[in-house]
């Protein structure tokens, strides 16, 4: 890239809805990056074009509905148009052509900043189809600006687009009221002035600022009315027969719902099953790198280092992709085609009680898969608090690195005896562990919802957009977006976690695995590699913590083998089958039967009784419904709540949660 | 006078005045201005939110949002 090209930083504006994400994708193709707004958990999706020998760096502002910001995000973008660094070049305000008049109201606000500006006139196919004319000279004519109409969706307009853009100009035209600027806030000097002072309120109800907005909202929409009289021709009635059509069926008390049972059914199929197939092929693709890279690198600390804690680390997170990929790419329909609003819509009651969102049903519901995708899914919750919770609720419900665990568990208390009745005792303890990690999450979601505080105030006022057909574009742009900020943003902490746990299973304090193995050649049957393995991991640091921790974990029924796989656990909690076949020496965790016999069979050191008993099993089981023993998550919490308060919350809260009631459960059964 | 949650499915309103100033700053931006025509769209399955037509659009709010909103029911 030359450096000589001049180089100009323009910004989107627009309400949500107003199809500039897909614009945003129009400009710049793949050439673009997510980044971090300083402090808040709004991300920013930036890129760069060249055009006409100017290099042109755009950044695609969160959607916002006026200057006067409702919202963390809308305070994001207003902040960003005004504030030094961030100010751009041009602003760019993208207006949905089919909804001029609401759409003008912020377009009209940011021409008031006597910044450059140029309206994009997007979806002006369905403007054409819906019999709206717009006398474009005139519109130009009355904002003072360049309006370019544009088609996001097929690219239509774009080099208009990008031509206007280098020739944008600040209008001459003032659209805010400066009488009630003189009555209200006399010391303010212009809007820019007005907009800035109402940014730095803490408190904005009742504030002379908003009082301004009112009356100037009023003042300004009179204005638009009659701008559209001039410069618009649309039909008495728009035709809307297909939105209303497909609302009346989405919406409908029976239809509805079971539309909505048949999309969360088809997402959970997907996420649950079909993910299931390349998750397993990145395993055993990782599997085969790491035996090639074991056998091919000079045996020693390095190689086991790169082996078993680096590429191990790398495919416990590459594994998660195929269920981020999927989750995403169905929001993202769900999500463009407009039908989310509607799932918010029917669903916002029932939802409201526990303190969350119709928006929250999703992530929730996708969390038995994996908390991790369901996590990150949060991001269409527009509330901080509704969202807030959800984050924090959703790890309580039984995902599917659990289910190795319970069928473990559940096979030692029901070893012999399989059915009750007509049903299976697998199937009805399983069923019940799922039924208690949702109830966990909803009485959770409950308490949280009297708990957290806000400053933002909780309304549900929502646009319902009219229906459009999904873009494949904007679709896998939102999917790859995910996997990337996923890979290199939660990734690099379980990375570094991997590297840690795999460290603590395989070094010991001075010498003791040389001990080892010195002492398996020695004995007069030689030990198999599974008894040197077990005694190796008993004698390294993680198996000298799972010791130190038995006194804290006895009281719950749990010995030191089982602390081991306890800490081992938090890699994913799926790992405690494979240590306790490690402990156990039975090798091959696949062949769970073996290690099931073994743990049954075994006798308490000290006592000579069983170890697993009932209570014990239920006592596991209930512990780890609970506890918070996976870092993808925490890691993902994280990223995307940008503070390590709330992974820390979510790992006290849940894991004390977990403690109590083992302790409880036990106590009763024992 | 009554208030835009008590509107029957398919009913028109005008908008009179708000009684709660946070959601009127809401409202008025999102195209609820006084004096604005609106239509009762649809109510959700639990009764509650609705959807009204309002400045040539679809918008959904909660009955309690709804019952800060003035209106009188235009007759037809």
């Amino acid at each position: 890239m030359s450096n000589t090209l001049p180089h100009i930083s323009i910004a989107l504006v627009g309400n949500p809805n107003s199809g500039k994400s897909t614009l945003f994708n129009s400009l710049t193709g793949l050439n673009q990056k997510t980044g971090n707004y300083a402090g808040v958990t709004v991300d920013k999706h930036y890129g760069n074009y060249s055009y006409n020998q100017t290099n042109v760096t755009i950044t695609d502002l969160p959607g916002t509905y006026s200057l006067f910001p409702k919202s963390m995000d809308e305070e994001v973008a207003c902040k960003a148009l005004l504030s030094g660094q961030e100010r751009p070049d041009v602003v760019v305000i993208v207006v949905d052509a089919s909804n001029l008049k609401r759409h003008l109201l912020l377009a009209t606000q940011v021409v008031d900043l006597k910044m450059p500006c140029v309206l994009a006139l997007n979806m002006i196919d369905e403007a054409d189809k819906n019999k709206i004319t717009i006398y474009i000279p005139e519109l130009e004519k009355l904002l003072g600006i360049a309006v370019i109409p544009v088609n996001s969706r097929d690219k239509k307009g774009m080099d208009d687009l990008k031509r206007a853009i280098l020739n944008a100009k600040i209008s001459d035209t003032i659209f805010y009221s400066f009488e009630k600027q003189k009555e209200l806030l006399p010391e303010t000097t212009s809007y820019t002035d007005i907009i800035t002072s109402h940014l730095a309120l803490k408190d904005i109800e009742d504030s002379a600022t908003s009082s301004f907005e009112i009356a100037d909202n009023i003042h300004r929409f009179s204005t638009i009315n009659y701008i559209i009289a001039k410069s618009v021709k649309q039909p008495q009635h728009l035709d809307k027969s297909i939105t209303q059509k497909l609302d009346r069926f989405f919406t409908h008390k029976v239809f509805g719902f079971l539309f909505f049972l048949l999309i969360l059914f088809i997402v959970f199929q997907f996420i649950f099953f079909i993910a299931e197939y390349p998750m397993s092929w990145i395993e055993n693709g990782f599997l085969y790198l790491m035996n090639f890279t074991a056998e091919a690198l000079p045996k020693g600390q390095l190689n086991d280092l790169l082996v078993n804690g680096i590429l191990a680390g790398i495919s416990g997170i590459a594994v998660f992709i195929p269920q981020i990929a999927l989750l995403f790419f169905f929001i993202a329909i769900l999500e463009d085609t407009g039908y989310m609003a509607r799932a918010s819509f029917i669903l916002d009651k029932l939802m409201r009680r526990f303190g969350l969102n119709g928006k929250s049903v999703i992530p929730m519901i996708s969390s038995v898969a994996c908390a991790v995708p369901s996590i990150m899914s949060t991001r269409t919750i527009m509330n901080w608090k509704d969202r807030m919770i959800t984050i924090m609720v959703t790890p309580l419900i039984s995902c599917s690195a659990r289910l190795p665990v319970y069928t473990l568990l559940i096979g030692i208390m029901f070893a012999g005896k399989e059915t009750l009745g007509v049903f299976s005792y697998q199937g009805l303890v399983l069923m019940g562990m799922y039924l208690l990690g949702f109830a966990a999450a909803l009485i959770a979601a409950i308490i949280l919802k009297y708990v957290l505080k806000t400053k933002e105030k909780s309304y549900f006022i929502m646009e319902l957009p009219v229906y459009r057909k999904p873009q494949i574009q904007t679709v896998f742009m939102l999917v790859f977006d995910k996997v990337k900020v996923f890979l290199f943003d939660a990734g690099k902490i379980i990375l570094a976690i991997s590297v840690v746990l795999w460290f603590l299973t395989s070094h010991a304090p001075g010498n003791a695995f040389e001990k080892i193995e010195k002492n398996a050649v020695t004995q007069s049957i030689p030990l198999s590699e599974y008894a040197i393995n077990s005694q190796k991991l008993e004698a390294s640091y993680a198996g000298i913590l799972g010791k130190k921790i038995e006194p804290v974990i006895k009281p719950l029924g749990f010995d030191w083998k089982i602390g081991i796989a306890l800490i081992t656990s938090f890699a994913a909690r799926e790992v405690f089958v494979g240590t306790m076949a490690t402990i156990y020496s039975t090798g091959d965790s696949e062949n769970t039967e073996t290690l099931r016999q073994k743990l049954i069979a075994e006798k308490n050191y000290e006592t000579g009784r069983p170890v697993y008993t009932v209570a014990v099993c239920w006592s596991l089981l209930v512990f780890y419904a609970f506890a918070m023993q996976c870092m993808s998550t925490l890691a993902t919490t994280y990223r995307e709540t940008k503070h390590w308060k709330w992974p820390a919350i979510q790992l006290v809260f849940m894991s004390g949660l977990a403690y109590i009631s083992s302790l409880i459960v036990y106590s009763v059964l024992s | 006078m009554s208030t835009l949650d008590t509107l029957t499915q398919g009913q028109s309103a005008t908008i009179k005045s708000f009684k709660d100033t946070f959601l009127s700053l809401k409202l008025i931006e999102m195209g609820c201005l006084p004096g604005e025509t609106v239509k009762l769209s649809y109510i959700a399955p639990f009764g509650d939110p609705i959807a009204i037509e309002v400045s040539g659009y679809t918008l959904s709010l909660r009955k309690q949002e709804a019952s800060t909103v003035v209106v009188s029911v235009n007759e037809n």
